[in-house]
């Protein structure tokens, strides 16, 4: 039991003086992600039922490559700062949570590397 | 601490309840479940249930507590003072809503009224919950006019917009309806300032009188204190007086981009 003065304990370590920059980055990824999530699945609509090498054809365009890879960049990055509200919400062990954002950043950044990797694999080869 | 289940000395023990029947010849008769704790037996909370004579009642919940107490059982503790929503004593859970108990009337409840304390809160003792760290909350955002300059000889003129600007801020009465009704404020209360101390807080950034606005933003830009806020909503679906705390917070974090924008 703590025995410091409530007014001492609501102050607590004081304001970080951050989190604004979360909050913008957060609805700007939010903003991009309406025209390129639509485009993204009316694409995939269209491609339905198709093979590789149909797919292929349609990434070697360089345009449907660089909007592939800004999906994934606004969508992964948009994810990453949202699970990463959610362990600040639920997560109130502090070991625990120090993991769990790391383990957010570093699954986020392997997987946006991956399928960026994947796009341009397919989008630059022959 | 997100803390998502009672401790085992928290859980109501159903078994444990009394029931205090209607005296005989009560013809309209409305029945009140209340959550009852007292430390100082040792007991887990239970629900005691009690039958009230409408006919010799007045028609809010409080008038049936103050009855309860007057002439069933005098164990029965809850805060009350003016009767009239004006005073946020009373704030409690009422048929799962968070209001005050003075201004909901009986018949707006169909069946049974539950009546809890306010919700993840800690109770002193039956409908009165430890408001300690709230009030501390309160004072930890400084609620009063901070100026620079010189005092003047007469008030501090403020025009006709800008003293709109602070209606539906100042007629908060702190009940604490809304922050308890927060989900983010239950699991992170310790450090998020919840919906009641940010419409507080943004009442004093947005009053034109006010000299210590940046200050004020930057004790607030935290990822806790301000923007645990998800925009649940429940605060300003749940605030008895009619007042939009999640209003004050999107404002607050407007404010915030404004100025790094």
């Amino acid at each position: 039991m703590s025995m410091r003065s409530p007014l001492g304990q609501a102050r607590g370590l004081g304001s970080a003086k951050d989190g604004t920059h979360h909050f913008w980055v957060q609805r700007i990824s939010a903003v991009a992600l309406i025209p390129l999530s639509l485009w993204f699945v009316f694409s995939v609509a269209q491609l339905a039922g198709g093979d590789f090498y149909m797919v292929r054809h349609w990434v070697h365009a360089p345009s449907v490559a660089i909007t592939l890879v800004l999906f994934i960049v606004a969508a992964l990055y948009h994810s990453m700062l949202g699970v990463q509200v959610v362990i600040e919400d639920y997560i109130g062990n502090e070991g625990s949570k120090i993991v769990s954002l790391l383990l957010n950043k570093f699954l986020h950044a392997i997987v946006a590397v991956s399928t960026i990797f994947a796009v341009l694999k397919v989008a630059l080869g022959s | 601490m997100a803390q998502f289940s009672l401790p085992q000395n928290s859980k109501i023990d159903k078994k444990a309840g009394k029931h205090f029947p209607a005296p005989a010849g009560a013809k309209n008769v409305q029945t009140f479940k209340i959550y009852r704790f007292d430390p100082d037996t040792g007991a887990n909370p239970r629900m005691d249930t009690y039958d009230v004579d409408m006919s010799t009642c007045g028609p809010m919940v409080l008038d049936a507590l103050i009855k309860i107490k007057n002439e069933t059982d005098a164990t029965l503790t809850f805060r009350r003072s003016c009767r009239e929503g004006i005073c946020g004593s009373c704030a409690m859970n009422i048929d799962g809503t968070n209001t005050l108990a003075c201004i909901k009337g009986c018949d707006e409840v169909k069946g049974a009224v539950t009546v809890y304390p306010l919700p993840h809160m800690p109770v002193i003792k039956d409908l009165v919950p430890d408001m300690t760290h709230f009030y501390a909350q309160l004072a930890s955002i400084e609620p009063w006019l901070k100026t620079d300059s010189p005092a003047p000889t007469r008030e501090r003129l403020q025009s006709e917009e800008d003293r709109a600007k602070i209606d539906g801020l100042y007629e908060c009465i702190l009940c604490a309806c809304c922050s308890t009704s927060c989900p983010s404020y239950w699991w992170n209360g310790d450090r998020y300032l919840g919906p009641a101390i940010l419409l507080q807080a943004y009442r004093w950034l947005v009053d034109s009188r006010d000299e210590a606005t940046g200050d004020r933003l930057d004790a607030l830009e935290d990822p806790f204190k301000l923007y645990r806020c998800h925009t649940i909503m429940n605060c300003s679906k749940t605030c008895p007086k009619g007042l939009n705390p999640a209003k004050a917070i999107g404002e607050i974090k407007k404010m915030m981009v404004e100025r790094t924008v």
